[in-house]
């Protein structure tokens, strides 16, 4: 409908495309037209240079790659996939139930708040191999790890979350002689969620992080695996098309979080 | 239900009720009683223990010494029976519900537990209705005026057909007009619903307008300054403020709150 009006104001005057609709078509055009432009600079710079592929493939060898190594990418992708979407929800899922222990009792978050904080500052590259010690070569490592980066950042929002109920909120629940449980359920838990989805869309791209270091800690599959893979073998080709498959699984993560909320933080 | 002292049917009963937060006396030995549908106004310097009034009425800080009694019955158990509703300044809706869903809040709280919530006369749908918000019953709180926002809470402060109303500066961050508009449906309100009403103000017109009595309070600590029956008769207009008894009452008040 937008299409139809602007087209047929433009004849008698161009500049009568409406104000929004413009903005509108530069927040598309803007960044297709950079990423365009910078993938043709490095196309054009490899070509130009003769830079060896090993080094730097051109982006018409990495779509390339993409064509005839499809099958392997994707019997790659469905390992991290399901590893990161395990860890996404063993790490949010945690980190959701212990925050409501916190808030709850000020005890258990005194006892944990630190234990948790001092996980949290163990880089996950110096924690991923005594997973894989612990748990093996097989998928529960990598989901560990998954769950581990997922975690903190929706501990820390969900507990602010929870506990940004006005005062006011509270008395009316007290004047209603509200229970603990509807207040939580009708009050503390939707108050938290636009906090909650902050962090789950944070979660959305750690979570394949995640899954990707422990692939390189020791797995024979998956997305991790074949960047190793095709490193050791100078595949750059097949190196930078697994990379921007991962990205893509990133980003197919977190459109689906962001359009979980829209459809449930109508507010 | 109602106690009865000479011959009025009394909503809430105050006995050297004081309120202690630490060292420091929000209210000192407060005695009054508040008749049964009536309008009661209160004004007083900041920090005299307006609000915290209200909040020990409605058991939400309990009496360091003395009693409070509504309808005969201690806060607790009149709390729990629904005998009172609270209006904030802010309208603390709850903005993931549509206006209506709000009304219909303090009848799904407890319900489940199978507590007996008093149903009022009216629906919720009914009370927005009564409002002025009858088109509005599906629009989220965002999406609704600083007025309309207040007007929902109203409804649903009525929704259990409360015997007494506390509000608590409720039209305080509305503009003039708003204000005015609301001013004269509470009134109505008021006497449709025939409940008792204790109404916190800053502005000395509006206790003028809306009470039938002011109670004054003053500060340090927080005591009973006075109680002026403001002898105007209802139903009140706007017109009703260019009168000059309208504004000897004003300027009486000013005075007091003055000597505070």
């Amino acid at each position: 409908m937008a299409m139809s009006e602007t087209s047929a104001t433009r004849t008698p005057a161009p500049r009568s495309l409406s104000a929004k609709d413009r903005t509108r078509l530069l927040n598309v055009a803007i960044p297709v037209g950079t990423a365009v432009s910078l993938l043709l600079i490095w196309q054009a710079g490899v070509r130009l240079f003769g830079v060896p592929q090993y080094i730097a493939p051109a982006p018409t060898d990495i779509i390339a790659v993409f064509f005839t190594e499809f099958p392997l990418l994707m019997r790659n992708f469905w390992p991290t996939l399901i590893e990161s979407l395990a860890g996404f929800v063993v790490g949010n899922l945690a980190a959701i139930l212990i925050a409501v222990a916190f808030v709850h009792s000020r005890t258990v978050e005194r006892a944990f708040f630190p234990i948790a904080v001092f996980i949290n500052t163990i880089p996950i590259l110096a924690i991923a191999p005594i997973l894989v010690l612990i748990f093996g070569p097989g998928i529960v490592a990598k989901v560990v790890i998954a769950a581990l980066i997922c975690f903190f950042p929706t501990l820390v929002n969900m507990v602010r979350g929870l506990q940004s109920v006005s005062p006011q909120a509270l008395e009316l629940a007290r004047i209603l002689s509200a229970s603990k449980s509807e207040v939580f359920w009708k009050i503390r838990l939707p108050t938290s969620l636009p906090f909650l989805f902050s962090a789950l869309k944070i979660a959305a791209t750690t979570c394949v992080i995640g899954a990707i270091v422990g692939e390189w800690i020791g797995a024979n599959v998956g997305l991790g695996a074949l960047i190793i893979e095709s490193t050791f073998n100078f595949r750059s080709p097949l190196l930078y098309a697994t990379v921007f498959v991962s990205s893509g699984l990133s980003v197919v993560l977190f459109a689906s979080v962001s359009l979980a909320e829209k459809f449930i933080v109508r507010w | 239900m109602t106690m009865h002292t000479e011959g009025r049917d009394i909503a809430a009963s105050l006995s050297a009720a004081s309120v202690r937060f630490g060292d420091f006396t929000a209210l000192k030995d407060i005695t009054l009683d508040i008749g049964a549908g009536e309008f009661w106004t209160i004004l007083g310097p900041s920090g005299c223990g307006k609000s915290t009034m209200l909040r020990l009425v409605s058991d939400l800080v309990p009496p360091a010494s003395g009693s409070v009694e509504i309808l005969g019955k201690s806060t607790e158990a009149a709390r729990l029976a629904r005998e009172f509703a609270f209006v904030f300044q802010d309208a603390t809706l709850l903005p993931w519900r549509s206006a209506l869903k709000n009304v219909e809040l303090p009848l799904e709280i407890g319900r489940k537990r199978g507590i007996a919530i008093p149903k009022g006369d009216r629906t919720p749908r009914e009370l927005l209705e009564l409002v002025g918000l009858d088109d509005r019953t599906d629009a989220l709180p965002s999406e609704l005026s600083g007025g309309m926002r207040q007007r929902v809470a109203i409804a649903r402060a009525l929704v259990c057909q409360p015997k007494l109303l506390l509000m608590d500066e409720p039209f305080g961050a509305l503009d003039e007009m708003t204000r005015d508009r609301l001013n004269l449906q509470l009134l109505d309100i008021w006497k449709e619903t025939g409940t008792t009403i204790l109404f916190v103000t800053h502005s000395i017109p509006e206790a003028v307008f809306l009470g039938q009595k002011v109670l004054m309070l003053m500060a340090h600590p927080g005591r009973v300054k006075e109680v002026v029956d403001i002898d105007l008769p209802f139903p009140r207009d706007i017109a009703l403020r260019e009168t000059p008894e309208f504004n000897a009452y004003c300027s009486q008040l000013r005075r007091l709150l003055e000597e505070c």
